[in-house]
């Protein structure tokens, strides 16, 4: 425990101890991985979402997990906080470096370790692209599922972290689903082996907390991931409707039918709009939403159920239904799809990307509020999402040189939020909490529900190393044992954190 | 083996529950009221989350420890708690909380019956593919028992685990605290998975009390392609399956106690023709038999038999006369699954003992380990391959309510031991495979080391001490003492 000390000393104390560990990572690992001139620091100063920045106290580029487990360990000596970066594609502020603190780039950890395609498992290092992995496999008929949209450049690591989804997740699940082992470094620097190729470790479901705990337990340093087989044949239409409640009306038939597509997205005339200036997708003109519907799986199954979707679309408004004809085709229409976040920087110098689920029947509904929301602020909103499973990517749009507006547009965001646990939804379907959602997570959980999951990240870390300052809004001092009472802390004592 | 420092006191156990939720009840323990040969002193029987806290918070501060039990089908599972003073009867908390159907979501508490959940839901053309053993489903087990037991089935192939299927939880600690995680959306990554902790946790973190979970639609059509053959060939047709385009929903293994032979049976689900179409595949990929129902093992655990259709020569295929004493769940990888095949047949030619072995050809197999079954079914196994599948066409699950004998006198405790390592070393590793022990009489447990090695032990003992320091909660029932 730290003593009572004033603002003044205890910033020199961490400056002290970012020294020493400074000192004993350049002695252990030599200059060149680790970065201590600020220019270079600085390129690190933020992740995907760049409305935060900091620039790392120091930068260290891991190359085996020996390297990871050296630097935590000199973290956990000197009371230094870590985090850790994939890719930095993460959009919720997950990866933001701590201003005293070490930042531990895995991206240079990038070996396909072993592809066991007849267990339909593979181990990789946490820098893996994504996309690498399915490229690696796919030539043996198989491909890692979890496809988020930026898949060409995040790492496997990072979608550990964030138990990242995509647009097939609807068919296929989640990051989680996906992972059968972890080679965790915990936040004492100690190398734990959970799981491995077989299903069910026994035990707690260590890996079932670990995916998706952004980085707050500890550094994963191997992950053993399920490989899925091809499927036979994948079909994909592109349905036209004038109006988004028909859209969804149709998704909901489709649902209703027990159908289970491979992905179902929808744009609204706004994304559309801007897609179609970015990247000339070719999308039906006039339509006021567009669904993409993809439909994979075994030949017959597709074709069957292909049919039931196209005429479940016409039978609720569709005014165009146009079907994949190919790869080349199908690439064409998803280029629209994945296009649109981008597009929208075109007809916007500024945007936030929200993220937000809702019960998939409440979508007529909340999409009309989210409108509202809009026109009362004077704030345009471009909705991209995925229809099938709630998850709204709200694109809120704004000019940041106009007074006000950034604060008009983050009301709009916030207020999409409420709308989504109006509606007994979440606050972040695919993004993570991060850094920027923290200070939402009271409005979605109870101080008791936080309690537990702090409680849960003080087993791992308990002196608060692990990316701290995400996912949870006010740090927990762990104390030494549970359920013993300590003294004050000065930090409680200053109402800058709570002792639950 | 530590005794609370004073007897339980029912009558302030009941004064909370009474001021917190007037429909709960407490009473004095009876005959019925015993966890795994522990015998309890008091059982309460809250009907609210309330009630359960209440319960909860008071039990603590006497220092009581407690096992909650929802349809008690699996009270017998993993280790005997240390004590158990006071009994959680879930079976108060039994709402369907909510099901929408448009969003293939249902929420419940945790005391309502895993067959009530599914009844609810089917109305509505849905289901929870849990896919628990027959004999549990009748056996009134529970949503929160399901939960605490990890249970899985044939169809975790295609659609996950329990643990993939739950999408939020409501748990009440210890010392009474409510806590939630997840939430009742598909799609949620906000706060720890705290749902996925406390599934297979044995009720040793929290009492769960509500849980929500992804619902899939049933699909029109089923066929099943069961083919037999030896140990080998079996466990090479049945990764075929898995690893074909043919969109399998389960591929199961059933190696009778004693057999030779070993089925593999798969299950195909969609559309009408889609499905004969894929099952026609299956068939010539197997060289099945394609039916229009299961095999009567199909979903049962080893030991929990057939079905009263299958005749008696069989008798060691799953229970024998004897009833095997001892239920152990085995993992291994796609490739593993021969040699654990392998290893069980090693083992009943080294030890003597009856092992039948039976689950997915993903890697979660139950052994059901007893005496051999005695006499000329040995070398035959339970089919010749021109016969195969006949023996089982008809109805299924007609026997899953039946109790079978269950502590085999004579099973010695070093043979069971000395199976389980042979299964062990099936694996290179224990990342490769595992075996821990589910179901056992005492002097088996004390002969076996029931839960073999596990990876992360330390983080499971911090995450235990963080949320039940009084090791108020089943004492002793999980891995390493927890």
């Amino acid at each position: 425990m730290p003593d009572r000390t004033s603002g003044r000393t205890a910033a020199r104390a961490s400056d002290a101890a970012l020294a020493a560990v400074t000192a004993d990572l350049s002695a252990a690992l030599g200059g060149e991985r680790v970065i201590t001139d600020r220019a270079r620091r600085r390129t690190y100063e933020c992740d995907g979402l760049a409305a935060y920045r900091v620039v790392p106290g120091l930068v260290v580029l891991a190359r085996d997990a020996a390297d990871v487990v050296t630097t935590v360990r000199a973290c956990a000596t000197h009371g230094v906080p870590f985090v850790a970066r994939g890719s930095g594609t993460g959009l919720s502020g997950g990866a933001l470096p701590h201003s005293e603190g070490v930042l531990v780039v895995m991206s240079q950890m990038r070996a396909l370790r072993e592809i066991d395609v007849r267990a339909q498992r593979a181990v990789v290092d946490p820098g893996v692209i994504n996309l690498q992995l399915t490229a690696a496999t796919t030539p043996d008929g198989h491909y890692f599922a979890p496809d988020p949209s930026s898949q060409s450049v995040c790492s496997i690591g990072g979608n550990v972290a964030e138990n990242s989804g995509g647009a097939h997740c609807l068919k296929y699940g989640f990051t989680t689903n996906h992972v059968t082992g972890l080679d965790l470094v915990t936040p004492a620097g100690e190398q734990v082996e959970i799981g491995g190729k077989a299903p069910d470790p026994p035990g707690y479901d260590l890996l079932g907390a670990l995916v998706g705990s952004e980085g707050t337990l500890g550094v994963v340093t191997a992950v053993t991931v399920r490989l899925t087989r091809l499927p036979q044949e994948v079909r994909t239409l592109l349905a036209a409707f004038r109006t988004i409640d028909d859209a969804g009306a149709a998704t909901s038939a489709i649902i209703a039918a027990g159908v289970i597509p491979a992905a179902i997205e929808m744009m609204d005339a706004l994304s559309v709009e801007a897609a179609e200036e970015a990247v000339h997708c070719g999308y039906p003109a006039g339509a006021g939403a567009v669904l993409v519907v993809e439909l994979d799986g075994h030949a017959a199954d597709v074709a069957g159920e292909f049919d039931d979707v196209v005429r479940l679309c016409e039978d609720n408004g569709a005014f165009e239904v146009r079907v994949a004809a190919d790869d080349t085709e199908r690439a064409l229409v998803w280029k629209g799809r994945k296009s649109a976040f981008a597009a929208v920087g075109r007809i916007s110098p500024d945007y936030i990307v929200q993220d937000g689920v809702i019960p998939r029947t409440a979508l007529p509904q909340v999409l009309r509020r989210i409108t509202e929301l809009g026109d009362a602020a004077g704030v345009r909103v471009a909705n991209v999402f995925h229809a099938g499973d709630g998850n709204l990517h709200p694109l809120v749009l704004f000019d940041g040189s106009q007074a006000g507006a950034v604060e008009r547009a983050e009301g709009v965001a916030g207020g999409i939020l409420d709308l989504c646990l109006e509606h007994g939804g979440s606050i972040t379907g695919e993004h993570g909490v991060g850094a920027d959602k923290a200070k939402h997570m009271p409005r979605m959980f109870t101080a008791e529900d936080l309690g537990v999951m702090q409680a849960v990240r003080c087993a791992f870390d308990p002196d608060n190393l692990s990316n701290p300052g995400k996912i949870f809004p006010t740090p927990r001092l762990c104390g030494e044992r549970p359920g013993r009472k300590q003294g004050e802390h000065p930090l409680s004592e200053a109402g800058v954190a709570e002792v639950f | 083996m530590a005794r609370p420092a004073q007897e339980p006191d029912p009558d302030r156990i009941a004064d909370r529950l009474r001021e917190a939720d007037t429909a709960g009840e407490v009473r004095e323990a009876g005959p019925g009221d015993v966890v795994d040969g522990v015998a309890t002193a008091v059982v309460a029987r809250p009907a609210t989350v309330h009630g359960v806290a209440a319960v909860l918070r008071e039990a603590a501060s006497q220092g009581l420890a407690t096992v909650a039990r929802g349809g008690g089908s699996a009270l017998d599972w993993a280790a005997p708690p240390e004590r158990a003073d006071l009994l959680l009867d879930m079976t108060g908390l039994d709402r369907l909380v909510e099901h929408e159907a448009g969003d293939l979501v249902v929420v419940a508490e945790a005391g309502l019956p895993v067959a009530a959940l599914l009844e609810a839901t089917g109305t509505a053309g849905q289901e929870l593919v849990a896919d628990l053993p027959p004999r549990r489903l009748s056996g009134g087990s529970t949503v929160g028992g399901a939960l605490a037991t990890g249970v899985s089935g044939p169809r975790r192939l295609q659609r996950g685990a329990l643990r993939d299927l739950v999408l939020g939880a409501t748990v009440v600690l210890a010392d009474g605290t409510v806590a939630s995680s997840g939430g009742k959306v598909v799609k949620n990554v906000a706060g720890y998975d705290l749902a996925k902790l406390v599934t297979g946790s044995y009720g040793t973190l929290g009492v769960v009390v509500r849980a929500a979970f992804r619902l899939h639609p049933v699909r029109p059509a089923r066929r099943w392609v069961v083919a037999a053959g030896p140990p080998a060939d079996a466990a090479a047709r049945a990764r075929d399956v898995v690893t074909s385009q043919l969109a399998p929903a389960a591929v199961e293994i059933d190696r009778p106690a004693g057999s030779r032979e070993v089925t593999v049976a798969v299950l195909l689900e969609g559309q009408e023709t889609a499905v004969v179409r894929r099952a026609a595949q299956v068939a010539s990929l197997t060289g099945g038999d394609v039916r229009t129902g299961p095999p009567a093992w199909w979903g049962a655990l080893p030991d929990d038999g057939g079905s009263g259709a299958a005749p008696a020569p069989n008798a060691g295929r799953a229970a024998g006369a004897a009833g095997p004493a001892v239920l152990a769940k085995a993992t291994a990888t796609l490739t593993g699954v021969g040699e654990l095949l392998a290893a069980a047949r090693e083992a009943e030619d080294t030890h003597g003992a009856g092992v039948a072995v039976r689950g997915t050809a993903a890697g979660v197999l139950y052994v059901a380990i007893g005496e051999h079954p005695a006499g000329a079914a040995r070398d035959e196994g339970p089919s010749a391959p021109g016969e195969l599948g006949r023996r089982d066409d008809g109805p299924s699950g007609s026997a899953t309510g039946s109790e079978r004998p269950r502590a085999a006198a004579g099973l010695d405790p070093a043979v069971v031991a000395a199976v389980v390592r042979v299964l062990r070393a099936a694996a290179p590793s224990p990342r490769d495979g595992t075996v821990t022990v589910l179901r056992a009489p005492r002097d088996v447990r004390e002969a076996v080391d029931v839960w073999g090695p596990v990876g992360g032990l330390d983080l499971m003992q911090a995450i235990k001490r963080r949320l039940d320091p009084g090791r108020n909660l089943a004492p002793g029932r999980f891995v390493g003492g927890i």
